[in-house]
């Protein structure tokens, strides 16, 4: 007599889970609706589509990519060049083709297109990137992040250049931002269910023997690597419509590492890794950012030297890498395993 | 031909710089996989010592005011002891973590020195003038050289042949030749781990100081984002040369260093300003055509 929940319970529940976790944080935001907060909530919802995009390719293949961001950056241009009114993108974009000239999409479409644009492009470069494996493929992907980034800071009449592309619409309310990080969550999960994602892990786990078994290392790893780069394009468009100005150094290294450092805090191999690494690094963060404010605790203002937060920030990650060092989940998913009074007796079955 | 040999030492100039800095990183990913990624925030934090111990926002040169003979040793222990202490404080409790992780580690270390200067010596870029009399030009062949690239090239050969000379006639050199072949059978023969990996440590904090140096030199600035472009094309300059493998990290950087300078030149002054895309187009060329470098260390051969 076994008290845990079926297989299909327990494998559903993970994004269950942290669905409910992104709502929960949905609920308190129109709750304290406050402005501040609202962004903040943003900001963290934006960072959990796009380490959740990362973590659909690197998780699942075990590659690291340092290119992703790319993605980024091509999905926000994208949705800036198809949503910014016409008349201001003659004036900041002359060089952008008549019809885009002339288009003014909806948010929604523009980021669908971003989204899109992203993958395609994705298809495009891996099918040359895929067939390298380990380090090479990490600087290989970097690589392509160079060429990306210094493509858009210089390409003057189409991207604007180094200068900041102003006029995108910008989305102050939660829900599309929560909706996104659902959709992203439940896009990572039924690719690492599918058999594609399968065969994938067991290639990042046993390489040859999964080739030996007739995995096609290459083509599942493209199929992951331009799942995420559409997951992180519909990213990058989020994030250029909440705040409203692109650059083409937003999407470079910092985001790049920063996203990296949440992913690998909380545990690079799991979904649910992806989720909890970037709640616990933004709570982390923003509670630092109070005390820089000053926080007053019984009576006496407490605050904390400005730029103390970066150093904080460093010194928490490297701590919890040498206490865990296959991050916060240790690797793991949080499933169901049905309820407390329950789990008991199953544990103390023979 | 005075025009070709300028090319010539902007090129070799250029990439002695990578050279040194990729020497740095190959070092240490030969005796523990790991590639240290606040190697270019150790070349800031060098470039940062020379201000010690002012901090005020007119550059006040301390350390920058004692003579050659005694700044050089000083600048280079401080890049050393910062290379040991993060070894001691950080990465040794990292030995066993996957590469990703230990990677990871090493960026939020990077950040850590970063932001402390940061915080120390705000993001203003700040000038000083360090040995001004070395951006003299020279004429060699009738072409105007600046006396520093000569000079810069003429130290990465030196330091090139020291320690060439320190790893093939050296008990440690051996040792840690021995580590980078193959660390755990290094160890049962009696090396040990820890003193070889902290050498390994100081003599990369050593080059990332003499490059700190060179890079003031060069450009008469003090600025916070120096070390980190630098050890980007390091980096991608040790794995084009082969992970480990310390000749390959030298020729891979002179590659770099070369191909850079060389696009500047002959590409169309319109498509000038994408010169790094096709740098780093043609890194990802030489990725496909050798995945596994240029010169694969024995070392790294996939064994079955």
């Amino acid at each position: 007599m076994t008290h845990r929940p079926s297989i299909f319970l327990r494998s559903l529940s993970t994004p269950l889970i942290l669905i409910l976790v992104l709502v929960a944080f949905l609920a308190l935001a129109t709750f304290m609706n406050s402005g501040p907060f609202n962004q903040v909530v943003i900001d963290g919802l934006v960072k959990v589509t796009l380490v959740v995009g990362l973590y659909v390719f690197i998780g699942n293949s075990g590659v690291l990519s340092f290119g992703h961001i790319g993605f980024t950056c091509l999905g926000a241009y994208a949705t800036a060049w198809l949503t910014i009114p016409p008349l201001m993108k003659k004036m900041a974009l002359p060089g952008l083709p008549e019809f885009i000239l002339e288009a003014k999409l909806p948010y929604g479409l523009g980021i669908g297109f971003g989204a899109l644009f992203a993958g395609a492009f994705a298809l495009v470069v891996g099918k040359i990137l895929m067939r390298l494996s380990g380090i090479a493929a990490s600087i290989a992907t970097f690589a392509m992040l160079a060429v990306i980034n210094t493509v858009y800071s210089n390409w003057e009449r189409v991207t604007g250049a180094t200068s900041s592309v102003v006029g995108i619409p910008i989305v102050r309310v939660v829900w599309p931002y929560c909706l996104a990080a659902v959709v992203s969550i439940v896009i990572a999960h039924l690719y690492a269910i599918s058999r594609s994602g399968l065969a994938l892990r067991a290639a990042r786990d046993e390489a040859i023997a999964a080739s030996a078994s007739g995995v096609d290392i290459g083509r599942e790893r493209l199929i992951a690597f331009v799942i995420s780069a559409v997951i992180t394009g519909m990213g990058g468009a989020l994030s250029a419509h909440s705040v409203g100005v692109v650059t083409p150094d937003t999407f470079y290294l910092n985001l790049t590492f920063i996203c990296l450092s949440m992913l690998v805090v909380g545990g690079m191999n799991s979904l649910s890794g992806a989720v909890m690494g970037v709640v616990v690094l933004s709570v982390i963060i923003q509670v630092l950012r109070q005390f820089e404010k000053g926080v007053s605790l019984g009576g006496t203002v407490v605050s904390i030297p400005n730029g103390l937060q970066e150093i904080a920030i460093g010194i928490v990650m490297v701590v919890i890498l040498i206490a865990r060092p296959t991050g916060l989940t240790r690797n793991q998913e949080i499933v169901w395993q049905g309820w407390p009074f329950k789990r008991v007796s199953a544990a103390t079955e023979p | 031909m005075t025009a070709l040999l300028q090319i010539l030492f902007d090129a070799l100039s250029l990439g002695s710089l990578y050279a040194l800095a990729a020497i740095g990183i190959a070092l240490i990913f030969g005796v523990m996989r790991l590639v240290n990624f606040a190697h270019g925030d150790y070349i800031s934090f060098c470039v940062f010592a020379l201000l010690w111990p002012s901090i005020e926002a007119t550059a006040f040169v301390f350390a920058g005011q004692l003579p050659p003979y005694l700044l050089i040793p000083v600048i280079l222990t401080v890049g050393a002891c910062l290379s040991m202490l993060s070894e001691i404080l950080v990465f040794r409790r990292f030995r066993n973590a996957n590469p990703a992780t230990m990677m990871i580690a090493s960026f939020a270390l990077g950040f850590v020195i970063k932001y402390t200067l940061l915080m120390l010596f705000s993001s203003r870029p700040k000038s000083i003038d360090l040995w001004p009399s070395l951006s003299l030009p020279v004429e060699i062949f009738d072409a105007r050289i600046p006396l520093l690239q000569v000079i810069t090239i003429v130290i990465t050969i030196v330091i090139l042949i020291a320690l060439v000379a320190f790893l093939k006639r050296t008990r440690f050199g051996l040792e840690m030749r021995a580590a980078a072949e193959n660390f755990t059978m290094a160890r049962m023969l009696g090396v040990r781990a820890n003193a070889v990996i902290l050498l390994a440590f100081a003599i990369s904090g050593m080059l990332a100081a003499s490059i700190g140096l060179i890079l003031v030199t060069q450009t008469g600035t003090v600025d916070i984002q120096m070390g980190s472009s630098v050890m980007l094309v390091a980096f991608i300059a040790t794995v084009i040369g082969g992970l480990g493998s310390l000749p390959g990290a030298v020729v891979a950087g002179f590659l770099i260093g070369g191909v850079s300078v060389l696009m500047q030149v002959i590409l169309p002054f319109d498509i000038r300003p994408f010169r790094d895309a096709f740098v780093y187009g043609a890194v990802i060329a030489v990725l496909i055509w050798r995945p596994n470098g240029l010169f694969m260390p024995r070392s790294a051969k996939q064994r079955v």
